[in-house]
């Protein structure tokens, strides 16, 4: 049981930032509502998996680029919502400090690793 | 946070409810189930049965809650004054919507009618919900007119009537609290989201031409869990018994908030 008042628990509790997290939530819902379907549309015109063929498209820089900034928008996108419902879901403070950087690492994690895939494919040599 | 189950003490169907019958010779008659706690008698809440004959009773909720009062259980506690909309005082859940008990019409619902109190909310006694929190909410957001330039010194602050008109419908709740105990989010951060009512309040202030504290009141509610715990579920949209639509009002202090950045 606290003395604290209601009116300055209220006013006690802020965090001082959210405009900024809001909108890049926004932006990167319009940029992957763009590359989302550009993506799977270069992926089914492809004729092949091989690795050749995908060579031969992510050697073409514009296909690398956008490649890329999808791994990476997907990444900022699902690590910010993702920490919204562990922010709301999870009770208990310490398993959310846990769970908020476990979905840092792993989203980062993955995004460097997808990144440095679709470089390593497109500098790659042809075979 | 998020609580799936209700706590142990707060578990009312574990208590068997008590029966009030109807007078024989009731012409019409409706069951209401109405939640009943009492804190003082130690036991857990439990659910009671009225059966009131609505030939003898007022056509809203309310009436039959004082019908019920007077005639067949004066223990039954709940808020009432107006009885016509303007006070929110009987807010309460009935038939699964929050909305007040005044202003709902028992042939509105079919079936029996349940009763309870506003959800997620600790409760004083019955249908008497503690609103302490609520209120210091709706005090955080500094619902006066602030300025700094002096009223001129013959007459009142003027206005606009296009100025005047934004802010007559965010100036029109009655703080119920039908919606923010209907969200969700208000559910998980009870304290640290402001909730539907409150940033009503706020935005009624944020676009009075005459305030001229619209910077600090933007500054305090751009913050992840005060203003962005909002995640436009609309369930205040649905709930508010005045039409206000807070939801629209969560947006606009949101879309204020960007534009002041780009």
């Amino acid at each position: 049981m606290t003395s604290k008042s209601p009116l300055g628990t209220i006013l006690g509790l802020g965090s001082h930032s959210g405009t900024h997290h809001w909108w890049m939530h926004r932006v990167t819902s319009i940029a992957l509502a763009l590359l989302g379907p550009w993506f799977v549309i270069t992926l089914l015109r492809l004729p092949d998996y091989h690795y050749a063929t995908v060579h031969a498209a992510l050697a073409r820089p514009m296909n690398a680029v956008l490649t890329a900034l999808f791994m990476i928008t997907v990444a900022h996108h699902s690590s910010a919502g993702i920490s919204v419902i562990i922010e709301d879901y999870v009770p208990s403070k310490s398993k959310k400090f846990a769970a908020l950087i476990v979905t840092q690492f792993v989203h980062w994690l993955l995004a460097a690793y997808a990144v440095l895939s679709v470089l390593k494919v497109a500098l790659g040599s042809a075979a | 946070m998020a609580d799936f189950t209700l706590p142990a003490n707060s578990r009312y169907n574990e208590v068997p409810g008590r029966e009030f019958r109807a007078v024989a010779g009731a012409s019409r008659v409706k069951t209401f189930k109405i939640y009943r706690f009492d804190p003082d008698s130690g036991e857990k809440p439990r659910v009671d049965r009225y059966e009131v004959d609505l030939d003898r009773c007022g056509p809203m909720v309310l009436d039959a809650l004082i019908k019920i009062k007077s005639e067949l259980d004066p223990t039954l506690t709940f808020r009432r004054s107006c009885r016509e909309g303007i006070c929110g005082s009987c807010a309460m859940n009935i038939d699964g919507k929050n909305t007040l008990a005044c202003t709902k019409s028992i042939a509105d619902v079919k079936g029996n009618v349940n009763i309870f109190p506003l959800p997620h909310m600790p409760v004083v006694k019955d249908l008497v919900p503690d609103l302490t929190n609520f209120y210091a909410q709706y005090a955080a957001v500094k619902p006066w007119l602030q300025t700094r330039t002096p009223a001129p010194p013959d007459r009142e602050r003027l206005q606009s009537k296009e100025d005047q008109e934004k802010i007559d419908r965010p100036s029109a709740c009655i703080l119920c609290a039908c919606c923010s105990t209907s969200c969700p989010s208000y559910w998980w951060n009870p304290e640290r989201y402001l909730g539907p009512a409150a940033l009503l309040a706020a935005y009624r202030w944020i676009i009075d031409s005459r305030d001229e504290a619209t910077g600090e009141r933007l500054d305090f509610l751009d913050d992840a869990y005060r203003l962005y715990r909002c995640h436009t579920i609309m369930n205040c949209v649905e709930a508010c018994p005045k039409d206000l639509a807070p939801g629209k009002a969560i947006a606009e202090i949101k879309k204020l908030l960007v534009s002041r950045t780009l």
